[in-house]
């Protein structure tokens, strides 16, 4: 029993890691219709950023954020302003295809670069550090920080959707973009900052992943699948729901893995099909606040 | 008679390959309101959205204070001080009302028009200000594009179509509004099919045909026959 417990804590706490997957996912695609199939490399991008980072100026994995953050918002910046705002139309294939070329150049580039070994970040005494919640139940400290920065996260990026400047435009830019326009805003220039938050957000989930875990060049889609599932499992357009998808993800992924180490991924995948069956809207579809 | 405030000189517009304008000229005053009538796709929408930089135009085509803004994007437009109340009023569904007039101030462009300007002017959308604004009735919505567009303090405020779908009643309602935005100093240019409430707020009519000026004068002096005329080309 004690043992299942902890099987779906650990599901939990993984599946915050998922939703910030998903967050970034679903924020471009909310705002612009745009697919971005390259975000599963660029989390994969952001944690080789972070490795060189922590190597050269000896950095705490979680202290290099400081930097990998920024970084990567300016990245995406500069992507949509040159490259990605020329994809977008009536059409959505021109941004999945260009998106998909940006995929291969990234993991390609990475294997070049850093070989196909895999790498990992180092965060010190801190990986295995834990706490105990009720006895015999132990959470591991890292775990439970990536959880809780994911939902601060979540609950950040709520706060800016729904309270601030940078939100209404998002969110009216999303709604009719000629429109918004003659408000005087400029599409290039709000989706250019849609995609900067996009990235600060994978930033953030590229490193935690890479704290916890190995990663090469290659695992990028993958990321991108669970992202894809966090999103449609919450239901799109409900960033709370996608906190949701993400912990639904994860803890499927959990038991799976607890009655058999090769089920893990696909104990997931099923979770998602059977509730795409069931449910295809989304635990949570998007009401209106 | 002084600088026109807004002068469109030959403008030719296109949607594809398809002609939608051919050389129209229109010159509007400080302070003046002017009518555009005509018939369905007569090119009425498309001058309005030439205007607010909605559609590809040469520069020299549209002059705004004596200086081309033909083709510059409609965001660089609205910073010039030109609003537009778009047909079918264009409101955000994801914004309340408050926050539909709030992103159209996001500008800041100085002037007399404040969210408690607006309320002022149309009661009833202080009371629904937390309201999703596609909640509101087609009148109050109308209300919302109108008040937005206000917030943006324009210089010229081009209204498309706003008694489109409403009862006559609410476009009585509406148009007891336009006298306080005049009374701001505010160009305006209506959009209309209903010939009779243009006449009776405008100073004078362009009527558009086939994408041409068929008729164009003060307002007054126009005979039903000639508008007839000019609206139906018969």
């Amino acid at each position: 029993m004690i043992d299942w417990i902890n099987v779906i804590i650990q599901g939990v706490l993984v599946g915050g890691l998922y939703a910030m997957f998903a967050a970034g996912l679903s924020l471009i695609f909310g705002i612009m219709r745009l697919v971005n199939i390259a975000h599963g490399d660029l989390i994969v991008l952001a944690a080789y950023l972070a490795l060189v980072v922590t190597q050269t100026l000896g950095l705490n994995p979680l202290w290099s954020l400081a930097i990998v953050v920024p970084a990567m918002a300016l990245l995406g910046y500069a992507l949509q302003w040159f490259v990605l705002n020329r994809t977008l139309g009536d059409d959505l294939l021109p941004p999945l295809l260009v998106t998909f070329g940006l995929s291969v150049i990234i993991q390609n580039g990475l294997q070049e670069l850093f070989s196909a070994d895999p790498q990992k970040l180092q965060a010190g005494t801190i990986e295995i550090a834990s706490v105990q919640l009720v006895e015999g139940i132990w959470i591991g400290l890292l775990p439970l920080i990536q959880f809780a920065l994911a939902v601060a996260i979540i609950g950040g990026l709520q706060a800016i959707f729904y309270r601030t400047a940078l939100g209404r435009a998002f969110r009216a830019t999303a709604d009719n973009p000629a429109v918004a326009q003659l408000m005087g805003l400029d599409n290039r220039h709000v989706f250019a900052l849609a995609m900067a938050l996009s990235l600060a957000v994978v930033a953030v989930a590229g490193v935690l992943l890479a704290v916890r875990a190995n990663f090469d060049p290659t695992i990028g889609p993958a990321r991108l699948i669970f992202g894809f599932e966090a999103v449609i499992i919450g239901g799109l357009g409900s960033l709370w729901g996608t906190l949701i998808g993400g912990v639904v993800l994860g803890v499927a992924q959990a038991v799976g893995a607890h009655l058999d180490p090769g089920w893990q991924i696909l104990a997931g995948h099923l979770v998602f099909l059977g509730l795409l069956a069931v449910r295809p809207q989304g635990l949570f579809p998007k009401v209106r606040e | 008679m002084p600088e026109p405030l807004l002068k469109v000189n030959m403008l030719d517009a296109y949607y594809g390959d398809f002609q939608a304008l051919f050389g129209v000229s229109v010159d509007i005053a400080a302070g003046e309101v002017v009518a555009i009538i005509g018939a369905n796709g007569a090119g009425k929408s498309t001058l309005l959205k030439s205007i607010a930089g909605l559609m590809a135009a040469r520069p020299e085509a549209i002059l705004f204070d004596n200086e081309p803004i033909g083709g510059l994007p409609a965001f660089a437009v609205a910073a010039r001080g030109i609003a537009l109340v778009p047909e079918g009023r264009g409101l955000f569904p994801s914004l309340s009302v408050e926050e539909n007039l709030e992103i159209g101030g996001q500008l800041r462009r100085p002037g007399p028009w404040t969210i408690a300007r607006v309320y002022e002017l149309f009661p009833v959308l202080a009371e629904r200000r937390h309201a999703a604004s596609t909640s509101l009735s087609g009148g109050q919505q109308q209300m919302v594009a109108i008040g937005r567009a206000l917030m943006a303090n324009p210089r010229l405020l081009l209204c498309d179509e706003i008694s489109l779908g409403l009862a006559p009643i609410v476009v009585r309602d509406i148009y007891a509004c336009l006298p306080a935005i005049l009374a701001e100093g505010t160009s305006l240019v209506i959009v209309e099919q209903d010939i009779v409430q243009a006449l009776k707020v405008a100073q004078r009519v362009y009527c558009l045909q086939e994408g041409r000026v068929a008729l164009a004068g003060a307002a007054a002096g126009l005979t039903r026959e000639a508008i007839t005329s000019a609206y139906f080309g018969i």
